[in-house]
């Protein structure tokens, strides 16, 4: 049973980014819009050649979700261009694999976003990305998760809905504003002068707890929300 | 039902014509003074405010799992309403917050999160209006998340600083000032509830409108 929950959601994944890898439609612009948005944080924010301290952590993960609504919106599109979404309703698996398949491959774009955005943050804000690699790593990783969770569901969701692509982000920012939190506060503990890694410890945790409440929600509710 | 309702309305127009008199004659604050009396209309708004979100959550998931289609029109008479006593909370709030703090917002976590349960029932009624066939679930989603949401007002509220006062002040107030505040609170509720049959009425007759002209149009 569980097995083959993981293998559905595998195959789903591996499609996705088979298409992906083909086209890199969703990689590349999502990539370019990433970096656009760093960059117009940067002519809003920047002033006689310095970035004021602590803008590090919110740009990063502002960029981060914009730029996931965006591939977000884009893999549900796909499906539903080419008319495929209603035959992998229809495939004989768990409705709560398939999204999960989708979570996974939207993961991987967005950890390939990641890659090269932390990078880019620290050098044009001058933030010591590397001064705790891995718990910075693991709140972007909570944080991703979190985000995409709900994301996922809800482009899901709004395939079938008019007016889409504004609804999307209009639905998605509101609801997952307590892990935009968690992700800012905590990247900022570990960025400031003085790192404060109990209070980053705490925003990891914190962040689990979104992550776990996120996802079981997702799981429960894409089952009734895709039956037609 | 339908004769509860107009009694509701009556009732709580004549207590919330009376309110200011009663009000008035409630004692000062003694460090806030005349401001703290928004009071007596802040607190039942905000408290209402979250009782529309947990109906509209609670209602979405009947809909949802349980496929009682009735239960959506109760789920968005909740958030129009919820919409209503929430931005009755945010504007007494900065009001009486900038005579009490001198400033109009603060970033506190009680603040925060009401402002984001208000933006969760304005998305939510954006999508229900906008949305067209099948927002109606996907409404019932969100509205699930949006509920999930409420909790997070006592997770944070160590971790930030915090200046709105606790809830455990309202159960310890002088007498001379709760019965006035409960008072209030019951006219608020009262309304609350008379508009929130009526909304559910409205859509429930609306559902079966639709219902009856796709049965002619089969016919």
């Amino acid at each position: 049973m569980i097995g083959s929950f993981f293998r559905v959601a595998w195959h789903v994944m591996r499609k996705d980014l088979t298409v992906e890898v083909r086209s890199k439609e969703v990689l590349l612009t999502t990539l370019f819009f990433a970096v656009s948005v760093v960059l117009v944080f940067s002519f809003a924010i920047v002033r006689e050649g310095r970035a004021p301290d602590d803008v590090a952590a919110g740009i990063l993960w502002v960029a981060v979700s914009f730029s996931g609504t965006l591939a977000m919106g884009r893999t549900f599109e796909r499906e539903r261009y080419n008319d495929t979404l209603r035959a992998l309703l229809l495939a004989p698996a768990d409705r709560p694999a398939i999204y999960t398949g989708k979570l996974l491959g939207l993961l991987v774009l967005l950890a390939l976003v990641e890659i090269v955005l932390v990078p880019l943050v620290g050098l044009l804000f001058n933030a010591p990305i590397l001064a705790y690699p891995g718990r910075l790593a693991t709140l972007l990783a909570l944080g991703t998760l979190g985000f995409a969770a709900v994301g996922t569901l809800f482009a899901a969701m709004l395939v079938r809905v008019r007016s889409r692509d504004t609804l999307l982000p209009v639905l998605l920012y509101p609801i997952t504003i307590p892990v935009m939190i968690a992700g800012v506060r905590g990247t900022a503990a570990l960025f400031q002068a003085t790192p404060d890694l109990a209070m980053a410890q705490f925003w990891i945790g914190l962040l689990v707890f979104w992550d776990a409440i996120f996802i079981t929600l997702a799981l429960w509710t894409f089952e009734p929300v895709m039956t037609e | 039902m339908k004769t509860l309702n107009p009694l509701l309305i009556g009732l709580s127009a004549v207590m919330l014509g009376v309110a200011p008199w009663i009000i008035n004659a409630a004692p000062y604050e003694s460090t806030m003074g005349l401001v703290q009396k928004i009071f007596y209309f802040h607190f039942p708004s905000a408290i209402l405010f979250l009782v529309a979100a947990l109906i509209c959550g609670v209602a979405s998931a009947i809909f949802l799992f349980g496929k009682k289609a009735s239960a959506d029109g109760w789920a968005i008479a909740a958030a129009e309403l919820g919409l209503v006593f929430g931005s009755l909370t945010l504007v007494t709030g900065p009001l009486w917050a900038r005579k009490a703090w001198g400033v109009w917002w603060v970033w506190d976590p009680r603040l925060t999160s009401s402002l984001l349960l208000w933006m969760i029932f304005s998305a939510y009624l954006l999508l229900r209006k906008y949305g067209g066939p099948g927002s109606d679930k996907l409404g019932a989603g969100m509205a699930l998340f949006g509920m999930a949401n409420v909790p997070f007002i006592y997770v944070s509220v160590n971790v930030w600083r915090t200046l709105h006062p606790q809830t455990s002040v309202v159960p310890t107030l002088p007498t001379d000032m709760g019965i006035p505040l409960w008072f209030c609170f019951a006219a608020f509720a009262m309304l609350f509830v008379a508009l929130l049959n009526l909304r559910a009425r409205l859509e429930h007759q609306r559902a079966r409108v639709e219902a009856l002209y796709l049965a002619e149009d089969e016919a």
